[in-house]
Parts: structure tokens; sequence; C-alpha cells
């Protein structure tokens, strides 16, 4: 409530000049034919996903060498508004070039972000995010093809929104990649709850084995969880093994946002965790830097080790620090 | 050029009517309540008003028609009014409104049925109109109201409001008609029908926005929609709008005068509009155009979600409207293209256009141009439309 929500707006004036350029003049719109992906001496992949009658639907062309895994060419068709318009669009031209392997990482995140004018202005408004997991879900599907991992198995662990099909793996993903913390949020980008309603809470016409505030319920528990390892003096190093992914990467921004990211934002620079791997004895995490620390020559010497030092004082001697 | 097409949603003010408002802000600006020359110098032309919004209705002098300041507000009272007095008070449990209404009787019949009283929707054929016959299977004796629209405002279709009237006075039970999209495109005559509660606003007829109206047949009277200084008899305190009341006054006039004008040539240029669209490969209109008012089309276009159409249209400077996902921030589906049980690959693709008799024969041929434009970019943009490998599997149907 309050001033900003008294008489409305027009969703077109909060979408970024870049989600407006591609609706209007969509770069990699079209079709690959199985005769244009021969010429390449690739593999022709055609993914789709999303469905006419939930309001958004892709169909991805990928044309793979098959030598390589590296996605040659990609194009897309979209049935949707101008937002699902935009995000295939940049979807298709992010895959240019990566292999398959590193396709599959990109995230409905990467998607808007790519598609913003400033970096800290979203390209869309919250309800049109959904258009961006769209995009990131046809890429798995895609994928999936090409690995020839049996679609079923790799997409549908549990349906929990059947309107919209939207799985239990992928809410759970979005909830925690977003740090998603109620049910509109969570509606707004994957479309779950949107339509009957029934899978937000018990009480619907429809009874399911698991609803959107459950989900909601169990990951609030386990930040709480990560928080409470954290600020447990006594955990030892033992702890910081037995913690489960989203613990882990808790607990390790936790350490760097106390020690660590004040002194790298003062340099005009940041960083931020891509992954965390268990290597044999060895506890890898993957970081990235922003800004001015993905140039400067400390990043990779005197700053590095810095960062390996405290995570490995405040959680786990065995980890070590490995910059992407 | 700018092309408005989106009349059922509000319409151009008549500069007549506005003209009329015009000296009762600065010049004539007095109370009419009060007792002195500037309030008396506004009863002439409220009379006058009040006279002309009557005669438009052909409400006899005994029933009123009570000012509001929106049909929000008018259809909210009809509905709360009867939840007080009849629901409330273990009378009657029981309200019954089509599965289309605006969203003003669907969201208070939802607050009435949340208070514990039973709500029945009356669900509308594949023409999207709601069968009569459908009323008389759920209306009983403890029935404290009725309430179906005059005309669908999404589809323009027209209810069979004489019929459910009827069944409405064989059962005693009072009937409420939101008329918000009948008034000025066919005859809406009171007396021609039973019907107790009609709702209709001004800006839907090129009067201003922020005043609406209730008419409440003798016999049927309400509690009171806002409690005060008594001002419109009673039934809803607060200082009279008096340019508002003018404007919706000449409004009326202007439009009942231009009602042959709407059924002929308004809609020449509306079945001009239509025919060359359904002229375009894969589209579809709801409701047989003798069933509807003769300003509306609400046309699906196979393959292409409705806010992008609107996009293009707007990009071309058309205004038109969709109820689908995309454009309102609730993602739902077009309520009434589900209710029709429209294929369901058809349900975010409906858009409409709504004409008034502003409308030029010109800016219709360029709409026809820019849509047939549009439709031609956004299915190439289409998977709908697009090319699959043999053997491949879609997913795209198979989703739902």
């Amino acid at each position: 409530m309050g001033f900003d929500s008294l008489i409305g707006g027009t969703i077109w004036d909060e979408y970024s000049n870049k989600v407006t350029e591609l609706m209007n003049n969509p770069k990699n719109m079209g079709e690959i034919t199985e005769e244009q992906a021969e010429a390449m001496g690739a593999k022709l992949i055609v993914a789709d996903f999303g469905a006419e009658s939930c309001g958004d639907a892709v169909r991805l062309y990928w044309a793979v060498d098959p030598k390589t895994d590296v996605i040659l060419e990609s194009k897309f068709k979209s049935f949707g508004c101008g937002t699902a318009i935009a995000s295939s669009d940049t979807m298709a031209e992010l895959c240019k070039g990566k292999t398959v392997d590193e396709a599959v990482k990109i995230t409905n995140i990467d998607v808007e972000k790519a598609m913003r004018d400033e970096p800290d202005t979203p390209a869309v408004p919250p309800q049109k995010m959904h258009c961006s997991v769209m995009a990131y879900d046809v890429i798995k599907k895609a994928a999936a093809q090409y690995k020839g991992v049996d679609m079923e198995s790799f997409e549908e662990d549990i349906i929990v929104c059947e309107c919209a099909r939207v799985s239990l793996s992928t809410l759970r993903e979005v909830i925690r990649l977003n740090d998603l913390t109620t049910v509109e949020q969570i509606t707004d980008y994957t479309k779950a709850g949107a339509f009957c309603k029934s899978c937000i809470k018990p009480g619907g016409h429809e009874e399911k084995d698991i609803y959107l505030v459950d989900l909601l319920e169990e990951y609030e528990k386990e930040k709480m969880a990560a928080v409470a390892t954290i600020g447990n003096e006594n955990g030892g190093a033992g702890s910081f093994k037995e913690m489960t992914i989203v613990q882990k990467i808790k607990a390790v921004d936790k350490v760097i946002d106390e020690n660590i990211r004040q002194m790298l934002v003062m340099d005009g620079g940041d960083m931020e965790i891509l992954d965390i791997k268990e290597n044999g004895e060895h506890i890898d995490i993957y970081i990235r830097y922003l800004g001015a620390c993905s140039g400067c020559a400390s990043s990779s010497t005197g700053t590095l080790f810095a960062i390996e030092n405290i995570l490995k004082e405040k959680l786990d001697p065995n980890i070590r620090v490995l910059p992407i | 050029m700018r092309v408005y097409l989106d009349n059922n949603a509000t319409t151009i003010v008549d500069p007549h009517v506005f003209a009329e408002m015009e000296p009762f802000f600065v010049q004539k600006y007095g109370n009419p309540n009060s007792l002195h020359a500037f309030a008396s110098e506004t009863h002439p032309a409220l009379k006058t008003a009040m006279e002309k919004i009557y005669a438009g209705i052909h409400a006899p002098k005994e029933d009123s028609v009570v000012i509001t300041s929106c049909a929000t507000e008018s259809n909210n009272w009809v509905l709360k009014s009867i939840y007080f007095e009849q629901i409330i008070t273990g009378k009657k449990n029981h309200i019954v409104v089509s599965e289309v209404e605006h969203p003003s009787v669907i969201a208070t019949a939802k607050w009435i049925e949340s208070m514990g009283a039973k709500v029945t929707y009356l669900p509308i054929n594949n023409e999207g109109i709601v069968d009569p016959e459908s009323l008389r299977e759920v209306i009983t004796d403890k029935t404290a109201l009725v309430s179906v629209m005059w005309a669908n405002n999404e589809t323009g279709a027209l209810f069979p409001v004489y019929e459910i009237g009827e069944i409405c006075a064989e059962f005693g039970v009072p009937f409420h008609t939101d008329a918000v999209q009948a008034i000025g495109k066919v005859p809406v005559d009171v007396q021609a029908l039973n019907v107790d509660y009609l709702t209709f606003s001004a800006h839907k007829f090129h009067g201003p926005k922020g005043v609406g109206a209730l008419y409440i047949k003798k016999g049927r009277e309400l509690t009171p929609c806002l409690h005060g200084g008594s001002q419109m008899g009673g039934y809803r305190s607060g200082t009279l709008n008096v340019p508002g009341i003018v404007g919706m006054g000449k409004a009326m006039e202007a439009a009942i005068d231009a009602l042959d004008f709407e059924m002929t040539e308004v809609r020449e240029l509306r079945d001009m509009l239509e025919d060359a669209l359904l002229e375009i490969p894969d589209t579809f209109v709801v409701t047989p155009r003798s069933k509807r008012t003769p300003n509306t089309i609400l046309i699906s276009f196979r393959g292409i979600e409705g806010e992008s159409m609107l996009w293009d249209l707007n990009r071309a400077g058309i205004a038109a409207s969709t109820g689908s996902a995309c454009a309102s921030e609730d993602l739902e589906a077009n309520s009434v293209m589900e209710a029709i049980g429209a294929a369901e690959d058809l349900a975010h693709t409906a858009v409409r256009f709504s004409l008034s008799r502003y409308t030029t024969q010109e800016e219709i041929e360029y709409t026809i141009e820019v849509v047939k434009k549009a439709v031609e970019r956004l299915r190439s943009i289409s998977s709908s439309y697009a090319y699959a490998p043999e053997g491949h599997e879609s997913g795209l149907e198979a989703q739902h």
C-alpha cells in the first residue's frame, strides 16, 4: 500500500530499453532446419517448453558440433508477450558459442541481467520474471535431449503446480537462487500458483502432496539452520563439511560479508560464490571477482590468500579458494 | 495516427457535455443544499439533467435514480445492502450472479460468500451468453438477489435480461442488472422488463468519469449507501457532484439521440473491421453479431499472445484491450475465453476492439492495415507456427 500502489502504472513503462528493442526486433528469432544443421556438420536439437494455454511457449533450436559439444547456432520461436520474446531472444544469444554443459549453467537471472540497461535496475517488473524462468527451462530441455537423457526423468520429478507445469526441483532451485520468501514472489518467478491456486496451500479444490507454503517453510528452516551452525563457535572443522550446499554457501557468504567484502568494496570491487565442491580431502570454493577486482593483480595473490586463510580459519582447514 | 478503439474501457467526453459542465466549476459553484442564491442557481440545470437521465432509461418519477461515484459503487451497494437486509438477518441465504460479471459484482459476491452466504455463478454457453433456464434450476425461495449484466464488457454479448427478469418475478426475487455496457448501444427501458435495480456509468457513454448511477424501483428500497446529510433522498449522502450530474444528463440525452447512429453507422464500421480481420486465417470471434452490442469485437488470433498484439498496435498508435494473462497483473487467462470453453490454446489470444460514434472509416481502414502487419510479424516469431523436423515430439501441446 502507499503512494506507489494507488493509481497503478503501465507494466510496459518498467521494461528496459533493451527489452523494448528486442521485442521490436528480435535478433535470434528464426529456425534451424535439419538441412542447415547438416551443412554445418552439426546435430539439430529442437526443444519446446511451455504451452499456449498457459500464455507462454518457446521452441529452441540448437546446431551443436558433435565433436566439441559447442552450440554453433541458436535460434528461437516464441508465443508470448514482449518480455517472453525478449527473454527467449537473450537466452538464444547467451547459448551461442558455449558448450552444452556451459549453456545448462545459464540461469533465468543471467537472462534477466543481460537485458538490463543499468546494472542495478531490473529489466522487467516482478510479475514478468516468469518469462526468463521459461528461457532457462527450455535450455535444460534442449541439453537433456542432446545428451540423450530421458526427458521425463531429467525434468519432471514431482509437478507441484499442474497448471503451469512447475516441478518441485525447479521451485526449490528458483526459491534458493532468488531468496524468495512469499507465495506471490514464487508466482512472479515461476507462474506456480497463478492459475487454479490449489498448489498454494491446503484447502484448494485439489489435494496435493506438497504446497508452495511447505517449500517456503522448508527454505526458511534451512536458512535458520545455516545461521545456527555458523553461530555455533564449537561447531569445529567437521560441521562445515556436513552442511547442505545451500548452508555451505550461506556460511561462506557470511564469513566473506563479515571479514572480506568491505575491503573489496572499498577498492571498487566485489566477489561472488559460484560453486562449492568436494574434491578428495579438499573443499573447493569457486569464486568470481567483480568490478575492479576482476583485473587486479592481487586478486590471484595477496587478496586470494587472505580470503582463503580467513575461510580456513573460520570454517574448515581443507578449504581451497579457486577464482574463475 | 492515433486511433482509440477501447471505448468499452472509457470514452472521450462529448465536447457538448463538457461545455454544459463548465459553468459549474468556477461560476456556479454553490452547494445545492444550501439556502442562498449560489445554491439555487444550480437547481435548474440539476433538475434538467435528472429529467434527461430518467428519460434515458424511461424510469417513472416514483422510482429513484441515485447518482453515485461510479458503477462499481452502484454494484457494491446493491449486493451489500441485500446482504445486510436479507442475509445477515437470516431471511434469505442465497444470491445468483453470472460467472462473467464485472469484478465489482464478482468480488462483492465472493465477499458475501466468505461471510457465509451461498452464491451461484451461472455459466455462459459457447456463444458467451447465460441461458435463462440455468437460473430456473437454481433459484429458490431463499434467493435474495439475482444479478446478471445486460451486456458483457469483453464480448459485447447481450444477455437475456428480459427472460431472466420474468423468472425473477415468478419467484418474487429482486433482479439487478449491470447495464454499463448497454446504455447508448441498445435501447434500455426499465419499464419494458421486470428489473428492480439497474447500474450505469457516465464515462462509458461520452460523459465524465466519477459519475455512476443506480436505478431503484419503488418498493425495492435499499439501505443507504452512504449515511450522512441525507442528500439523494437519504440514499447516498455527500455533497452533490453538480458538474458530474449535469454532464451525465447531457451525455445521456446525446447517447439516446445517437442510438440509431450507433446501431447503423457504428455497427457498419464494426462489421467492416470484423469482416477484414476474419479474412486473416486462424481468427475466431466470440458471440454471433446479432447477439452483441454494435460496437464490440472480441477476436482471437491463433498463435499470438494478446499483449504482444497490443504492443504492436500501440506502436502504431492504436488503443485496444485484452483481458488475458500478460496484460493484467494477475496472469490469469481471459475469463470469458475460459468460461465459453474456447480451445485452451486460445485463452491468451483474445483482443478486444470497441468502437464509438467518434470512430471514423479512415481509422478503421488504418487499423485493418496495422493488424494485418502485426499478425504477419508476430506469427513469424510464434512457436505455434514454427518449423519442427519430422518426428519431433512437440512439448508445446503436451504441456497441459
